[in-house]
C-alpha cells in the first residue's frame, strides 16, 4: 500500500441559525413526517429518494449528485444530551466539545495545537468569515480570519503599493524589535509577526489558482472559492471553516431554506469538481453542520428551535451512506416536541481526528466516543 | 507643566479611563495629579445627554430579545462620558460577577444589570453585594431561584464565596451549604409565569415581561446557621456582612483591583498557586479596605494616589481589553456625540477582537492579560485603530493637522512628527527602537511641507500614514 504524501484538510461548513433536519433528509416514507408537517414540507413527488423511507430535500440537488457517486455520509439524529434550544450556548458546544461545562478551547484548535505543536504555520488554520468561530481557537495556535481574501491583511485601508510597503516593512521591524523587550512584548511581536506572514503567505493565493470552475456570486460560493483558491495553493493549511445562513427559519422557511440550500448544495458541489480538477479530491473532507434541527411541528410558516440534527460528511474517499438512525416521529419518542438525537456530535469529531487528521480523537472530541465508519480505519503499512 | 507630570497624568488617565487627548490632559494638568485623581473620583456630574433621550436612539435597549441594542448603548456611554472612572469600575464589576447572555437568554435583565453595578460601584462594598445577589439576572445565572427552604441550590452561595468575595481556600463545604441556606428565598417574583412562557414559545420566549426579584420569606430557611465560625439565624444580608469582615475578600478584591487597575495578574485560577506579583501593594490596598470600612471610592482614592500605581514600573503593564481599546480609540477620534448608527459595527469590531460584553466565556469572566491577543485579534485591533484613527475628516485628525501646521512654514522635521503625533494620540511613550523605527518610516514617506499654515492633502495622508502605524504598535496594545 502507497501511503498517501499530501496533507489532508478539513473544511467545516457551519449553518448557522439552526438547519430544519426534517427538511434536509426528509422521511417521506413516514406519514407522521406529513402528519407533523401541516404547512412546512415537501411533497413527495418532490424529494430526491435515497432509498425507500428518506430522501434529500430538492434544493440538495447538487449534493445528491455527489450522493450518487458515493461521496456523501448522512449522519443522522445527530445532537448531545439534554439539548439546549439557545443558538450561542448550542453553537458554543459544538465549537468546544463541552456540553456540561463551558468550554476554553475549540475542538479544531486543539486539532492544529497536535498538528502544529509548535505553532509553527500561522495560517494552518483560516477562518473565512468575521471574527475567530471558538472552534479554532486555542492559545498557542494561531489562526487567521479573512473575510476577503483579495484585500486581507495588515492595513486593508492604506491605499497604494509603496505607501503599503513602507507601512508594511516598518510594522515588521517595530514588531521585530519588541521581541528584545519584556515576555509581554515579545508575545504581542511574536504574534504581530505571525499575523504578518499569515498575511503574506494567503495573498499569493489568489494569484496562484486557475480553474474552470466558476463559483456562483453569493457568499458560500465565494468563500468556497476562497477556500479552494488557499488549499490549492499548498501552504499548509490543514483546516478550513466558513458558515453560511441563517437557517433560523422561524418564518417564511420554504423559500429561505430552498435558498439557502440551493446556494450550499451547489457551493460545495462546484467546491468538490473543483478538488477533482486539481487532483485533490481524495485529499479533501468537507463537513456540515448546524447547531440544532428545528421542532418537528411546524408553527404554519416556520419552524422553531428544536434538537437533533443531520450532519454531512463529503470528500472523495468517504465511504458514502446514512449513519446513525433517523430519529423516529412517534409522540412517544419524541424529547420535548423534538427529534430524539441518537449519535453524540463529537462522534465525528472523533472520527475525523482519528482516521482522516491522524491525530488523537480523545483530545479532539474531549472524551471518547464510538466512531463511524464513513471514513475507514487507517491502514498501517 | 513639566512633561513627566503630564506622562504620570496620561497613566492615570489610560487606568481610571480610556485615555485622554492631549487637551484634556493640558486641562488636567492645571488641577495637577491629585486634582485629577478626585475629579476622576467625582462621578456624579451630570452628562449632556439623559438615559431617556440615548433611550430614543436605542429602542429596543430594553428588548427581552437580544442584547446588542443595550451593548450599543453602554458603549455610547464610555466613549461619551465626563466620568470615565465611572465606567470603567462599572467594567470592572461586570468582569468580577460576569453574568452572560447564554444562560440568562433575556436582554433586559443584563442590561439592568450593568445600570445596577453602575449605581452602586464606587459606595460600599456590602450595598454592591446584596444588590448583586438581589439581580434578577444574576439569580438566573447562578440558579438561586432553585435555592428552596427544603432543597438548597448550592450554586450562588458557592460563586459568593469563590468568584466574588473570598477566593477558594479561605471557606469549608459547610459554609458553602450555610452561605446557600442564608440565600433561600432570595428569587424571582414571576418565575413559574417565565417557565410557563418559555416553555411555549421557543421564538418570542419572555414575551415583554422581565423578572424581578423577590424575597419569599415562606421559602427562606430562618433556622440557625454557622458560618465562618459565626452563629445566628442568619439571612443574606448578615452574610455579606460577616464575608466583607474577612481579610481574605480584602485580599482577593484587593488583587483584582490591583489586576485591572494596576498591573496585570495571572488569571484568578491561578492565584492560589501564584503569589501576588507585588505583595506589599495588595498588603496596602487591604488596609485601606479596612480603614475606609469597606468603602470603594476610598479604595480607588488610595490605589491611585499610592506610589506603586505612579511607579513607572507599571506603566504599561497591562494589555487593554477589546472594550477599552475601542472606546480609548474612538474618545481620541472626538468624532462622537450622540448615539450613532456605527456603534452597532463597532460593538461587533469589539466581539471579533474576542469580547461581548455580557457574554463572558464563563462564570469566572476574562483572563485579561495576554490572553487577549492572538493572530486574529490583533489583526482586528491593529486594523481597527488605524482605520479609525488614520480618518482625515474627524476632529481629531484636524487638530492634529493644525498643530503640526503651527511649527510654522516650512519643512517639518521627521523627529518632530513624530513627538507631534505620539503626544496628540494620548501622549504615549514608546521604547526607543519603536520611536526611531517610526522616525525612519516618516523621513523614507518623504516630507511634510506648511505653506502658509497649511498642510495640503498629501501631507495629510503622510500624518495619516504615521497616525496609523503609531495605532499599531506594540505599545498602543498596552496601558
Amino acid at each position: 500500500m502507497v501511503t498517501e504524501t499530501k496533507p489532508r484538510s478539513l473544511v467545516i461548513v457551519q449553518l448557522s441559525g439552526g438547519n430544519d433536519a426534517l427538511n434536509t433528509v426528509i422521511p417521506y416514507g413516514d406519514g407522521l413526517y406529513y402528519d407533523w408537517r401541516k404547512e412546512v414540507r415537501i411533497e413527495q413527488d418532490r424529494v430526491l429518494k435515497i432509498n425507500n423511507q428518506l430522501g434529500l430535500n430538492p434544493a440538495l440537488k447538487s449534493i445528491k449528485n455527489l450522493w450518487d457517486h458515493e461521496k456523501v455520509a448522512v449522519i443522522n439524529g445527530v445532537g448531545y444530551p439534554e439539548p439546549n434550544r439557545s443558538h450561542f450556548r448550542s453553537i458554543d458546544i459544538w465549537n468546544t466539545g463541552e456540553s456540561v461545562g463551558i468550554g476554553d478551547s475549540g475542538w479544531l484548535g486543539r486539532a492544529l495545537r497536535e498538528i502544529d505543536p509548535n505553532g509553527e504555520n500561522p495560517i494552518a488554520g483560516v477562518n473565512f468569515g468575521k471574527g475567530l468561530p471558538r472552534a479554532l481557537s486555542c492559545r498557542g495556535v494561531p489562526v487567521a480570519s479573512v473575510s476577503d481574501l483579495e484585500n486581507y491583511g495588515l492595513f486593508p485601508d492604506i491605499q497604494g503599493e509603496r505607501s503599503r510597503d513602507l507601512t508594511l516593512s516598518a510594522f515588521s521591524q517595530i514588531y521585530g524589535s519588541a521581541m528584545a523587550h519584556d515576555n509581554v512584548a515579545q508575545f504581542i511581536g511574536q504574534t504581530g509577526i505571525d499575523a504578518l506572514k499569515g498575511a503574506d503567505i494567503l495573498r499569493t493565493a489568489p494569484a496562484q489558482y486557475s480553474s474552470a470552475i466558476e463559483y456562483a456570486n453569493n457568499p458560500i460560493a465565494q468563500s468556497m472559492k476562497s477556500i479552494a483558491q488557499v488549499l490549492t495553493a499548498d501552504i499548509g493549511t490543514r483546516v478550513f471553516y466558513t458558515q453560511h445562513g441563517s437557517f433560523d427559519t422561524h418564518a417564511a422557511e420554504l423559500e429561505t431554506h430552498t435558498r439557502l440550500w440551493t446556494e450550499t448544495s451547489d457551493a460545495i458541489a462546484d467546491f468538490m469538481e473543483d478538488m477533482k480538477e486539481h487532483n485533490l479530491e481524495d485529499d479533501v473532507l468537507v463537513l456540515v453542520w448546524s447547531e440544532f434541527g428545528r421542532r418537528i411541528k411546524d408553527n404554519s410558516a416556520g419552524t422553531d428551535h428544536g434538537s437533533g440534527g443531520t450532519a454531512f460528511v463529503i470528500g472523495g474517499t468517504v465511504n458514502g451512506g446514512l449513519y446513525g438512525e433517523y430519529p423516529s416521529l412517534k409522540e412517544s419518542d419524541h424529547l420535548e416536541g423534538d427529534l430524539h438525537f441518537n449519535n453524540d456530535f463529537r462522534s465525528i469529531y472523533s472520527t475525523i481526528a482519528e482516521r482522516w487528521l491522524e491525530v488523537d480523537p480523545a483530545i479532539v472530541s474531549n472524551g471518547n466516543y464510538e466512531q463511524h465508519e464513513f471514513i475507514s480505519p487507517l491502514t498501517s503499512n | 507643566m513639566p512633561e513627566s507630570q503630564i506622562e504620570l497624568i496620561a497613566h492615570l488617565a489610560r487606568r481610571a479611563g480610556f485615555g485622554a487627548t492631549r487637551e484634556e490632559l493640558e486641562e488636567y494638568g492645571k488641577i495637577g495629579y491629585e486634582g485629577t485623581v478626585d475629579k476622576l473620583l467625582e462621578t456624579s456630574s451630570p452628562q449632556w445627554m439623559s438615559e431617556y433621550l440615548i433611550r430614543r436612539y436605542h429602542p429596543d435597549e430594553s428588548s427581552m430579545l437580544a442584547g446588542l441594542s443595550g451593548l450599543e448603548a453602554w458603549l455610547y456611554r464610555m466613549i461619551t462620558t465626563d466620568a470615565p472612572l465611572l465606567e470603567k469600575m462599572t467594567l470592572f464589576w461586570h468582569g468580577i460577577f460576569a453574568t452572560g447572555y447564554p444562560k440568562v437568554l433575556n436582554a433586559k435583565p443584563l442590561s439592568d444589570q450593568i445600570r445596577m453595578f453602575k449605581k452602586y460601584a464606587m459606595g460600599d462594598f456590602r450595598d454592591l453585594l446584596v444588590e448583586m445577589a438581589r439581580d434578577p439576572a444574576m439569580i438566573i445565572w447562578l440558579d438561586n431561584q432553585q435555592n428552596h427552604k427544603d432543597s438548597i441550590n448550592e450554586n450562588f452561595g458557592r460563586e459568593l464565596l469563590e468568584l466574588f468575595s473570598m477566593g477558594v481556600g479561605n471557606y469549608t463545604e459547610d459554609d458553602v451549604k450555610e452561605c446557600a441556606r442564608a440565600f433561600t428565598g432570595w428569587t424571582i417574583g414571576n418565575c413559574e409565569y417565565m417557565e410557563l412562557r418559555s416553555a411555549r414559545d421557543s421564538d418570542w420566549p419572555y414575551g415583554r415581561i422581565s423578572w424581578h426579584y423577590e424575597f419569599d420569606a415562606q421559602d427562606h430557611d430562618d433556622g440557625e446557621k454557622e458560618f465562618l465560625g459565626r452563629k445566628g439565624n442568619f439571612n443574606g444580608e448578615d452574610i455579606v456582612e460577616i464575608i466583607c469582615e474577612q481579610e481574605a475578600t480584602a485580599r482577593f478584591i484587593a488583587r483584582h483591583i490591583y489586576h485591572f487597575f494596576v498591573a496585570d495578574e495571572p488569571p484568578v485560577p491561578q492565584w492560589p498557586y501564584q503569589p501576588p506579583r507585588d505583595p506589599e501593594a495588595i498588603n496596602q490596598i487591604v488596609q485601606a479596605y479596612f480603614d475606609s470600612n469597606y468603602d470603594i471610592k476610598s479604595v480607588m482614592k488610595f490605589v491611585f494616589n499610592s506610589d506603586f500605581f505612579k511607579s513607572e514600573d507599571c506603566w504599561y503593564e497591562k494589555v487593554k481589553s477589546p472594550a477599552e481599546l475601542v472606546t480609548g480609540v474612538m474618545r481620541l477620534t472626538e468624532s462622537v456625540d450622540r448615539p450613532q448608527y456605527e456603534h452597532s459595527s463597532r460593538q461587533l469590531r469589539m466581539q471579533y477582537m474576542g469580547q461581548t460584553l455580557s457574554n463572558p466565556p464563563s462564570v469566572e469572566g476574562w483572563d485579561g492579560g495576554t490572553t487577549w491577543i492572538d493572530t486574529g485579534a490583533l489583526v482586528e485591533r491593529m486594523n481597527f485603530a488605524s482605520e479609525e484613527l488614520g480618518k482625515l475628516e474627524t476632529p481629531g485628525s484636524k487638530e492634529l493637522f493644525s498643530k503640526i501646521a503651527f511649527e510654522g512654514n516650512g519643512e517639518v522635521e521627521a523627529d518632530r512628527i513624530i513627538d507631534i503625533c505620539l503626544k496628540h494620540l494620548g501622549t504615549i511613550n514608546v521604547k526607543d527602537d519603536t520611536r526611531s523605527k517610526l522616525v525612519d518610516y516618516a523621513s523614507e514617506n518623504g516630507v511634510i511641507r506648511v505653506i502658509d499654515q497649511e498642510i495640503d492633502d498629501v501631507g495629510k495622508e503622510k500624518i495619516a500614514g504615521v497616525v496609523k502605524l503609531i495605532a499599531s504598535t506594540p505599545e498602543f496594545q498596552r496601558a
